[in-house]
C-alpha cells in the first residue's frame, strides 16, 4: 500500500471551513493560500451556503506574508469581515503557509474576542491531519473559545443533549441525516443541541454546550475526542454509539442506549420507539416479497469504499434488514490505527451470526484494484463514490454514490439515518438495480 | 526582452513578467492608455475574499493530456479539484466518443513531520507508484505552498525519476502564494510542455495548434475550407501529439489570457507564427481576427470570401436582435482577455455595458504585441467603459456594485460570482463554452442565449424574494471601492 493517495476522498484539514459554513450564521475566516478556500469548497458540498465559497474572508497568503509573517494581514482581513460579513460567529482558521511560517495567530484573534467579538481561532494547517480529525478540532475550538464564555452560571440542563454524528459536508448526507437523529431523540422527549444545520437554532445552541446533560456521539470515531473534551471540561457524561444509526433495529438500540443514560419517562420513550418500528416495518413487509420474487436478480453482495461510521451502519443495515451479504469493505477516512480495532470489532459482530472483514486505506485507486480483481459473482452493490462510476460499470455491478466527491447526484435534505434514513435507503438501492433494466 | 526562458524551470510570475495587477478602479480608456505608457501600479485590497490559485489553472491544463498522469506533491486538500476536473475530463470523453476513464491524478499526502524532515522521498515514491499503476507517457508534477516552503528540490527529483523510469518527469511549478493571478497557473503548465515536451519542428506542416480548454470543434470547417487542420491543445492531447505542436503552421488561441505564454514560445523558439489579433468577438473583431488569419496562412482572398459571405448571413438576423436588445444593460465579470472579448460581443449586440469586474490586467501579453490588447480594441471600436474594475473575484465588491447599478442582466464567465446577480434578481448568464460565443456565428449564439435569459426572470425573482445576505447593511451603503486602497505594495494582495 502507497503513502500516496489516488481518487482523494475527503480533504485537508482546513476542510473544517466546512463545518463552520454548516453553522448558522457562521462565518470562516480563513488565513490561508489563494486558492485554498475555494478548491475545498468545489470538493465538499453543492452550493456556497450562507458565507461559504466565494464569501469566505481569506488573506490570500502571498510571498510578502511567507517572507516577513502574516500577522498584520490577519488583523486588517478580520477587521474587514466583521464590518462586511453579517455573522454571529466568526472562525478563524490557518492554512499551511501560516502554519510553516509560525504566525501567532492566537494572539491576533485574542485582540479581538477580549473585546467581545464572537470569535475564534484554531491551526488547521492542511499538512496536519485530514478534515475529519480538524472537525474535532474546530468544535472544540469553539467549545473553549465561544461556548466556554456561557458557562458560568449556568445549571445543567436534564432534558438537554449535544450530538456529534455526521461532519458536516464531509458527508454529504450531514443534513438529512442531523434531521433525522434530531427527530427522533426528541420523540423520545430530549431537547437537542443538534449544532450544524437548518434544524439547529445557529450559536443558541453553542451557547448551551456546557449545560447539555449528556453528549451523544454516534460515529465511529469523529466525535469522540469532543465529546471526551466535554466530559473533562464540564463533567458531562457522554455516550459513543460507534456508527451511524440505520433502519428498525439500530436506530431503536441507539435510543435504548441514550434512554438508559438519561432519566427520561420510559413509556413515552417506548411508544414513541413502537410508533416508528411499526411504521418502518410496515413499509419493508410490504416490500418483502418483491424483494424475494423479483426473478431477474438484485443486488446480493455489498463492497464499500466510505467512512467508518457509514461503513459499519450500513453492513449492520444490509445484512441485518435486507439480507444483503458484506463483499469487501473498505474505510477510506483515514481512521488513526489506534482506533482502527474497534471499528473492526464492531464489523466481526455485523449480525448475530455473521463477521466481516475490513481494511483501511485512503488510496482510492489501490482500494478499485482490490474490487475490480475480485469480480462479481455475486451481484454487487458498491457503497461509495463518484470516483465508482467506471469500476461499477465493468462490474455490472449497483453503484450508489453516498460519499464525496458525490459528482452524479444532486443533495439536499436526503438523509440516510433514523427509521426515515433505512426507508430512504431501501429505495435507493433498489431504485438503482430496477434503473438497470430496459 | 524575451519573457520565454525555457532553460529555467519555473516561468516568473504574471505580475513581473507581463507587470499585470489585480486592483483598479477608473475608465477602461485610462486603464489601456495607461497600459501602454509604462508599468501599471497594483492597488491592494485591505480586505479580501479567497480567489483561485495557480495550482489549479496548471492542473486544469495538465490533467487531460490523455496518457499522461499528474502528481500533486502537496497535502491533501490541494487534490480537491480533482474530482472536479476529472468529471469535466469525463464529459470531454463523451463530447468526443472517447471511452470513459478517469484521470490519473495522485497527491502526495504531505504530512506535518514532512514539513520538518521534507517530502522528496514520498514525490519520489509516489510517481513510481504513479508509473507502475498507469504506464503513462508523461508524468507532471505540480508543487504546492507547503512543498516550495519547506524547499523540496522537485526539480531535481523530477529529473533523476526521468532518467530511472525513462519517460518525461516533469516539475511545474505552480505554488499558490507566489501570485495573486491564478491564471500564472496556465503560464507554468506550458512552461513545463514547452521546456520538456515540445521537440524541434522536423516540418511545417498545415495543422493549427488551437490554444484552448475543452471547447467545442468551431474551427474545423474554418480551417478546413482554408487547406488546413485544427489540433485542439493541451486537453485531450497526447504527449506524442504535444511533441509536435512546434511544426504547426500557426497557433490561434481562444483567450490570450490562457495561452499568451505558449503561443510566445511556440512562435519565439520554434518559429510558429501567433494570430495576434484578439480573439474574434464581435463582427469588427472577427473581421479583424479572420484577416490576420488570411495572412498568416497565406488565404487572403478566399478569408475575404468567406468574411463576405457571412457579413451575408449573420448581418440581417444581428439587426433584429439588435433591435431588441438595444438599451438594455448588462454587467459582466470574467476573466481578462475573455471578458474583454464579452465586452465587445455584447456592446455589438446593441446592449450598454453598465460595467465590468474583471479578475486581472494584463498590459501587454508574452508577444509584446500592442495589437493583441483586448480591451484596447473593446475601447476602440465601441468607446470606453466608465466603470471599469479589476477585481480577483471579490464578490462584495461586486454585490456592492450590483446593487447599485441594477443591470438588467448579468454575465459571468465564474463559478461563484453567479448567485450574487440571482440573489438580487437579476437574470443571469454563465457560458460554460468559451467557443459559443466565437466568430460570427458566435454573436448569434450570445444575443439568442441573452434573449432567452432575459425573458426567463421567474426563478430569479423568487429566489430574491427568498434570499438572504452574508452581507452587512453597512457596507451595502459603503462606496464599493473602500478597501481598494491606491498605489499599494505590489506584492501584497
Amino acid at each position: 500500500m502507497s503513502v500516496s493517495i489516488e481518487q482523494p476522498r475527503f480533504s485537508c484539514a482546513l476542510g473544517a471551513q466546512q463545518s463552520v459554513v454548516a453553522i448558522r450564521r457562521g462565518a470562516p475566516i480563513t488565513h490561508a493560500g489563494p486558492g485554498c478556500s475555494y478548491k475545498i469548497h468545489g470538493f465538499l458540498g453543492q452550493g456556497e451556503g450562507y458565507a461559504g465559497g466565494s464569501t469566505i474572508p481569506c488573506t490570500n497568503f502571498s510571498e510578502t506574508e511567507v517572507v516577513y509573517g502574516g500577522e498584520d494581514r490577519l488583523r486588517t482581513v478580520i477587521e474587514g469581515a466583521l464590518k462586511v460579513i453579517d455573522a454571529d460567529l466568526y472562525v478563524v482558521l490557518t492554512g499551511c503557509t501560516s502554519d510553516i511560517v509560525g504566525d501567532d495567530v492566537g494572539m491576533v484573534v485574542s485582540d479581538f474576542a477580549q473585546r467581545g467579538v464572537p470569535i475564534v481561532y484554531a491551526e488547521t494547517g492542511g499538512f496536519k491531519s485530514n478534515n475529519y480529525a480538524s472537525h474535532e478540532t474546530v468544535v472544540n475550538a469553539i467549545i473553549d473559545q465561544y461556548s466556554d464564555r456561557y458557562a458560568p452560571g449556568r445549571e445543567k440542563d436534564p432534558g438537554l443533549v449535544n450530538v456529534f454524528a455526521s461532519v458536516p459536508y464531509q458527508d454529504p448526507h450531514w443534513e438529512g441525516n442531523l434531521e433525522e437523529i434530531k427527530r427522533v431523540l426528541e420523540g423520545i422527549g430530549l431537547r437537542v443541541n443538534i449544532l450544524f444545520g437548518q434544524h439547529s437554532e445557529g450559536v443558541a445552541e453553542w451557547q448551551r454546550i456546557p449545560q447539555a446533560a449528556l453528549n451523544i456521539v454516534a460515529n465511529a470515531w469523529v466525535g469522540t475526542g469532543i465529546a471526551a473534551h466535554l466530559e473533562e471540561k464540564y463533567g458531562t457524561p457522554y455516550i459513543h454509539f460507534p456508527y451511524l444509526p440505520i433502519g428498525g433495529v439500530e436506530t431503536s438500540r441507539f435510543l435504548r442506549r441514550v434512554v438508559e443514560k438519561l432519566p427520561l419517562d420510559p413509556g413515552r420513550a417506548d411508544a414513541f420507539i413502537g410508533r416508528e418500528e411499526a411504521r418502518f416495518y410496515a413499509h419493508l413487509e410490504r416490500t418483502a416479497d418483491f424483494l424475494l420474487e423479483f426473478r431477474y436478480g438484485l443486488p446480493r453482495r455489498f463492497h464499500t469504499l466510505l467512512d467508518a461510521g457509514y461503513t459499519v451502519g450500513l453492513a449492520k443495515f444490509l445484512v441485518n434488514e435486507l439480507g444483503i451479504l458484506p463483499g469487501q469493505l473498505f474505510i477510506t477516512d483515514g481512521t488513526p490505527e489506534a482506533r482502527q480495532e474497534a471499528v473492526r470489532e464492531q464489523l466481526r459482530h455485523v449480525s448475530d451470526r455473521r463477521s466481516a472483514e475490513v481494511a483501511f486505506s485512503a488510496d482510492g485507486g489501490w482500494i478499485q484494484e482490490q474490487i475490480r480483481s475480485g469480480g462479481n459473482k455475486h451481484r454487487a452493490l458498491i457503497l461509495g463514490t463518484g470516483w465508482e462510476r467506471d469500476l461499477a460499470a465493468e462490474l455490472k455491478a449497483d453503484l450508489l454514490i453516498l460519499g464525496v466527491p458525490v459528482t452524479y447526484r444532486l443533495i439536499l435534505n436526503r438523509g440516510y439515518t433514523g427509521y426515515n434514513g433505512g426507508l430512504r435507503l431501501i429505495e435507493d438501492i433498489y431504485d438503482h438495480a430496477l434503473n438497470t433494466y430496459r | 526582452m524575451s519573457t520565454v526562458n525555457l532553460q529555467s524551470p519555473e516561468v516568473q510570475i504574471r505580475e513581473l513578467r507581463l507587470g499585470s495587477i489585480t486592483g483598479y478602479e477608473g475608465s477602461a480608456e485610462d486603464l489601456v492608455r495607461c497600459s501602454h505608457a509604462g508599468g501599471l501600479r497594483d492597488s491592494a485590497r485591505s480586505f479580501s475574499q479567497c480567489m483561485g490559485c495557480s495550482s489549479g489553472n496548471a492542473l486544469c491544463q495538465l490533467c487531460m493530456v490523455r496518457d499522461a498522469a499528474v502528481v500533486n506533491h502537496a497535502p491533501i486538500g490541494c487534490a480537491g479539484d480533482f474530482a472536479g476536473y476529472n468529471f469535466v475530463y469525463r464529459v470531454g470523453q463523451m463530447e468526443r466518443n472517447l471511452p470513459p476513464v478517469n484521470g490519473r491524478f495522485f497527491n502526495t499526502n504531505i504530512e506535518e513531520k514532512d514539513t520538518i524532515f521534507g517530502a522528496a522521498q514520498r514525490l519520489a515514491d509516489t510517481v513510481r507508484e504513479a508509473y507502475k499503476r498507469v504506464h503513462p507517457n508523461a508524468i507532471f508534477v505540480t508543487t504546492s505552498c507547503a512543498s516550495g516552503i519547506i524547499g523540496d528540490d522537485v526539480e531535481n527529483v523530477a529529473n533523476e525519476l526521468s532518467e530511472e523510469l525513462g519517460i518525461p518527469v516533469i516539475a511545474c511549478f505552480c505554488e499558490g502564494f507566489k501570485s495573486r493571478i491564478w491564471t500564472t497557473g496556465f503560464d507554468s503548465a506550458y512552461h513545463a510542455i514547452a521546456r520538456k515536451l515540445v521537440k524541434p519542428a522536423q516540418k511545417r506542416g498545415n495543422r493549427v495548434n488551437i490554444i484552448n480548454f475543452w471547447g467545442s470543434r468551431i474551427f474545423d470547417p474554418l480551417l478546413n475550407r482554408l487547406g488546413y487542420e485544427a489540433d485542439y491543445i493541451v486537453p485531450f492531447s497526447t504527449v506524442e501529439q504535444l511533441g509536435h505542436i512546434s511544426e504547426a503552421a500557426a497557433t490561434i488561441q481562444i483567450c490570450p489570457t490562457l495561452g499568451t505564454y505558449l503561443g510566445a514560445a511556440l512562435e519565439q523558439v520554434h518559429g510558429v507564427p501567433e494570430i495576434k489579433a484578439p480573439p474574434a468577438y464581435g463582427v469588427a473583431g472577427t473581421d479583424n481576427w479572420m484577416r490576420e488569419l488570411g495572412e498568416v496562412l497565406d488565404r487572403r482572398d478566399e478569408v475575404e470570401k468567406i468574411i463576405a459571405e457571412e457579413h451575408a448571413r449573420v448581418l440581417p438576423k444581428l439587426e433584429e436582435y439588435r433591435s431588441r436588445l438595444a438599451g438594455r444593460t448588462a454587467y459582466l465579470t470574467a476573466g481578462a482577455a475573455h471578458g474583454h472579448a464579452i465586452i465587445a460581443l455584447l456592446r455589438e449586440l446593441g446592449m450598454q455595458v453598465s460595467g465590468a469586474a474583471i479578475f486581472h490586467h494584463d498590459p501587454l501579453y508574452d508577444n509584446g504585441d500592442e495589437r493583441s490588447d483586448a480591451l484596447a480594441h473593446a475601447v476602440r471600436t465601441y468607446g470606453d467603459i466608465k466603470s471599469y474594475n479589476v477585481c480577483n473575484k471579490q464578490a462584495y465588491e461586486l454585490v456592492n456594485i450590483l446593487s447599485r447599478v441594477k443591470p438588467d442582466l448579468m454575465i459571468a464567465r465564474h463559478g461563484g460570482m453567479t448567485i450574487w446577480g440571482a440573489k438580487l434578481g437579476i437574470p443571469t448568464l454563465l457560458i460554460g463554452d468559451e467557443q459559443f460565443g466565437f466568430g460570427y456565428q458566435g454573436v448569434l449564439n450570445y444575443a439568442e442565449r441573452i434573449l432567452e435569459t432575459l425573458d426567463n426572470c421567474e426563478f430569479v425573482t423568487n429566489l430574491a424574494r427568498h434570499s438572504s445576505t452574508p452581507y452587512t447593511k453597512w457596507w451595502m451603503e459603503q462606496d464599493p471601492y473602500t478597501f481598494l486602497g491606491g498605489s499599494a505594495h505590489v506584492g501584497q494582495y
